[in-house]
């Protein structure tokens, strides 16, 4: 197998690594949001590691990026030079946090998801891209060790911790399914070998949550409607253009500075 | 205080061959989450091959007013270090 595929579409292969990268880079921004917020000290030191987590995967995944498309945008330029319509991830990591319980709920379905990708992604065509994945998969299986942990904890907790945890999953529930709706990206990306389909993923991760929201005495909404049009960038919710003015605000105000 | 998660004491092995050594401490409802806990408040910096957490309350302790009697006599008997022999140097660092 080739290092790098270049018989791939190479703009196909930029927008998923655009989807992998504006996952981790937005909802690693919302995490970070926590910062000397979080219920308990040690939640608190939890969450930002989660965030910087995230936010070192985002710096591969854009890098990356950046280098495919071939303009000279880094990993920087991507993230800070791009308004909201050029974002490519998933609605669910944009959802505001809520409260916490909210916030562990969103982090346990994105973890659950991300460790099954990043698991398909280790054998990547792309040697570039199944490095990556290795590298991630071993912070990710972490991530949904805690989040999963809280979802049982608090959707097992007392009846205040446990209505809160159910309402956390059905307000969530709609941004589930844009995880696994497939696309000419990923179409493409499959008949390269680069990554997988994402409707078959969809098993293994309805399995995770079935132990793990089972364990939380938590009821599974039976509803399949899904919103849907972040992965594609068609449209976001209200929330990531909010959240990117405060990202993005220094780049904004002074163009290019560093430190 | 009836709400508060109990309160753990957390033992971190920085290397292989070392032995744990007490840290910190920390809050959490269950040992589970007090292992979790420990790993993202004490080894972020890479501190540490392994965890271990005990509850606080768990810990017996000598009391402050005891130090006298307990550990007094023992400063006046050097003759219990083994300084007194001449080690050949092919032993090495003992």
């Amino acid at each position: 197998m080739p290092a790098t595929n270049k018989t791939v579409d190479q703009s196909a292969l930029f927008q998923f690594l655009l989807r992998m990268g504006d996952n981790t880079l937005v909802l690693g921004h919302r995490v970070s949001e926590w910062c000397g917020h979080a219920p308990v000290l040690e939640e608190d030191i939890a969450l930002a590691n989660t965030a910087l987590d995230l936010i070192g995967q985002t710096q591969f995944w854009l890098n990356l990026a950046g280098e495919v498309e071939g303009a000279g945008r880094d990993e920087d330029a991507l993230a800070f030079h791009r308004d909201v319509w050029d974002f490519r991830n998933i609605l669910l990591v944009e959802m505001p946090n809520g409260d916490f319980g909210q916030t562990l709920m969103r982090q346990f379905l994105f973890d659950a998801w991300a460790s099954i990708m990043l698991g398909r992604l280790q054998t990547s065509s792309d040697e570039r891209i199944a490095g990556i994945a290795a590298k991630a998969s071993k912070e990710v299986a972490y991530h949904l060790e805690r989040s999963a942990d809280t979802v049982v904890g608090l959707g097992d907790g007392t009846a205040e911790s446990h209505a809160k945890m159910q309402g956390a999953l059905d307000y969530l529930w709609p941004y589930v399914g844009e995880m696994f709706i497939s696309d000419d990206v990923d179409t493409a990306m499959v008949s390269a070998s680069i990554a997988p389909d994402p409707t078959s993923l969809r098993n293994e991760y309805d399995a995770i949550l079935e132990r793990v929201l089972g364990q939380a005495k938590l009821s599974i909404p039976t509803s399949q409607f899904a919103h849907k049009g972040g992965r594609t960038g068609a449209i976001h919710t209200e929330h990531l253009g909010h959240l990117l003015t405060q990202m993005q605000w220094l780049q904004r105000a002074y163009p290019d500075a560093s430190w | 205080m009836q709400n508060e998660w109990p309160l753990w004491e957390v033992f971190i092995r920085g290397q292989h061959g070392m032995s744990h050594r007490h840290v910190g401490s920390l809050h959490a409802p269950d040992a589970e989450m007090a292992v979790k806990n420990a790993r993202d408040v004490y080894t972020r910096r890479n501190e540490g091959v392994s965890i271990w957490v005990v509850e606080a309350k768990h810990i017996s302790a000598t009391a402050p007013s005891d130090k006298g009697p307990l550990f007094e006599p023992s400063e006046s008997k050097v003759y219990r270090h083994p300084t007194f022999f001449d080690i050949p140097d092919e032993v090495g660092h003992m």
